[in-house]
């Protein structure tokens, strides 16, 4: 049986008015229209966003935990990602953010990447020891996804290590364990940059379940915060105790932020087009000796996120910024409270189950079953335009002929089609096909490829 | 079973690999295992670079059952003096432009023995090569 996946994007059947812009930029063609609204393959979404982004009229919400939920914990620690702060103008500082973050409720501020600490030798030491070359990251759960349902083969390739995250959530969970609170006392809140955070945490690939214990979209602390900092008025603030971040840490959700630590052939890739695009080859070419990869499914990474606010360029800027300015600190002394305390218990924990390909593509899983509807959809693309207008509500006419054939749709949703067997008042297939041939001309499909099935 | 063909122009590195990203393509909807997909897109990969770089065209020609993946290439060009030599690793006739391009280290051959079941070679200079790579599914 297949199995359905959780997803943090949802669309709104009140909202959605069948436009097809979503489906059309969905890079695992997850989206279909039917009856003027956008559905979604549960099983092919891989939670990038970018249906979100293209979207006119924001039918596609990103489902969040309710902001009061936090009130449920004494302990309630806000996992901040250092692009967060990179969404604030240049002259709101660190502090002012860090304080009205406890304005607005938390008990602590945490930002997730000192967990870079541990993690960089960590990856470091996988990647010398790994024969599955070139080692992927998995930072970028999209990406995660994206291999396991469109390049089963690659997933060996994965480096087994937990996130940033995920080490600031073990590191605090433990922490305030041993002051003396309990499990259900400990809030641990993450404010995620994008859909694609938040499926990993609600539904993580390769553990069993993610000590985070909510998260909340970063456009929302974001309003709350700015319009807490805007609109101050009072004579005191909190000054949360914060440790400095190492300049690594700033930058590494930024592009090349995990990669320029690699030693060895590593690449860096941005945009989940583009990691598409060198995926495709690096599965024809075994001579691509690269030791790690880099890859993130948003354009500037994380900056570039689509629950962000501000403009990623200017994001990265105001990192690259912080990260110089963190590193003419004086770094080496050691600050007490840190996540480097814990450094033997974190590392125990960091480890990730091997992860599983979920193939999106087969046509059935019998093979010879699938060669039977690999021909019928080739018959049918010898009908379709070509076009891939998308008015049928499959992204092109390849899906479209993939849809038939699995039963999900009538040769008649394609506009052409229809037009030209009512113009004609042909009904017969063979004579269809005819009609078809002489306005299409015949070699439309069979150009380039010539197929006998 | 199902029979494909593709045509191919020698020196048109620009379009070098797009028969094996289509067979790739039809491969993963067959639901082939990836990792016997892997190894029949790396060596078809490699003998349609191998037309590429020396011939002056060439015809790929797949036919896919439920058992088994034969491929066969047949190209017109200056074929290959002395099989047992080209099919030893870092032997190599590409020139320098070639090989600027990250084509033709030598390892072409032996590479596409090394992810094939049944690979044969014949050859005839000054007409050119045909390659026959087999791969077998149930495994």
């Amino acid at each position: 049986m297949e199995q359905t996946f959780y997803h943090a994007l949802e669309i709104k059947p009140d909202q959605c008015i069948g436009c097809t812009h979503c489906m059309k930029v969905c890079p695992t063609e997850a989206i279909r229209v039917e009856k003027g609204k956008a559905v979604l393959f549960e099983n092919r979404c891989v939670d990038c966003g970018e249906c979100f982004r293209a979207c006119p009229v924001c039918a596609i919400i990103i489902e969040q935990d309710d902001f009061d939920k936090i009130f449920d914990y004494p302990v309630r620690v806000a996992l901040v990602p250092s692009v967060f702060i990179g969404q604030f103008p240049e002259e709101i500082s660190t502090e002012e953010i860090y304080s009205e973050l406890m304005e607005i409720g938390f008990t602590h501020v945490f930002e997730v990447e000192h967990g870079v600490e541990i993690l960089e030798n960590e990856l470091k030491n996988y990647i010398a020891k790994t024969e599955n070359k070139p080692a992927i990251s998995p930072y970028c759960p999209a990406i995660v996804r994206l291999i396991q349902v469109k390049f089963p083969a690659l997933v060996e390739n994965f480096v087994l290590l937990k996130q940033p995250v995920d080490a600031a959530a073990i590191y605090n969970k433990k922490k305030f364990l041993d002051a003396g609170y309990q499990h259900h006392e400990i809030g641990l809140f993450y404010i995620s940059p994008c859909a694609a955070k938040i499926a990993a945490v609600k539904s993580p690939v390769g553990e069993k379940f993610s000590e985070v214990t909510g998260v909340i979209n970063m456009n929302v602390v974001f309003n709350m915060v700015y319009t807490g900092i805007k609109q101050a008025k009072k004579e005191t603030c909190i000054i949360p105790y914060r440790r400095s971040l190492k300049p690594k840490g700033v930058v590494w959700s930024l592009t090349r932020g995990e990669s320029v630590n690699i030693s060895g052939r590593s690449l860096a890739i941005d945009g989940i087009h583009n990691v598409i695009e060198f995926l495709e080859k690096l599965e024809n070419d075994e001579r691509m000796d690269f030791d790690f990869l880099e890859l993130r499914a948003c354009d500037e990474s994380c900056a570039g996120g689509v629950l962000t606010t501000g403009n990623r360029f200017l994001t990265v800027e105001r990192l690259h910024k912080r990260a110089e300015k963190a590193g003419k600190k004086h770094m080496n002394t050691y600050d007490h409270d840190s996540i480097m305390d814990y450094h033997e218990y974190v590392t125990s924990q960091l480890g990730l189950e091997k992860v599983k390909p979920r193939s999106m593509m087969k046509l059935d899983d019998d093979m010879l079953e699938a060669m039977k509807k690999m021909k019928k959809v080739h018959e049918l693309m010898l009908f379709l335009p070509l076009v891939d207008c998308g008015t049928c509500g499959s992204p092109n006419c390849a899906s479209l002929a993939e849809d038939i054939v699995q039963g999900r749709a009538n040769i008649t949703k394609c506009i052409f089609v229809k037009q030209t067997l009512e113009d004609r008042k042909v009904f017969s297939f063979e004579e269809a096909f005819k009609s078809l041939k002489d306005i299409w001309g015949e070699d439309k499909f069979n150009k380039k490829w010539q197929v006998n099935l | 079973m199902m029979n494909f063909k593709y045509h191919i122009e020698g020196g048109d590195f620009t379009h070098a690999g797009s028969a094996s990203s289509q067979v790739k393509k039809m491969l993963k909807q067959l639901n082939v295992d990836p990792g016997i997909i892997k190894r029949i897109v790396v060596a078809l990969y490699e003998a349609e670079v191998n037309i590429v770089a020396h011939a002056y065209r060439g015809d790929i020609e797949i036919d896919i059952e439920t058992d088994k993946v034969f491929i066969k290439l047949v190209d017109q060009g200056p074929g290959i003096k002395d099989i047992n030599l080209a099919m030893q690793e870092g032997y190599s006739t590409a020139s320098q432009m070639v090989r600027d391009m990250g084509f033709g280290a030598g390892l072409g051959l032996p590479n596409m023995k090394k992810n094939s079941d049944v690979l044969n070679v014949q050859s005839e200079v000054g007409k050119g090569t045909c390659v026959e790579i087999t791969t077998f599914l149930n495994k």
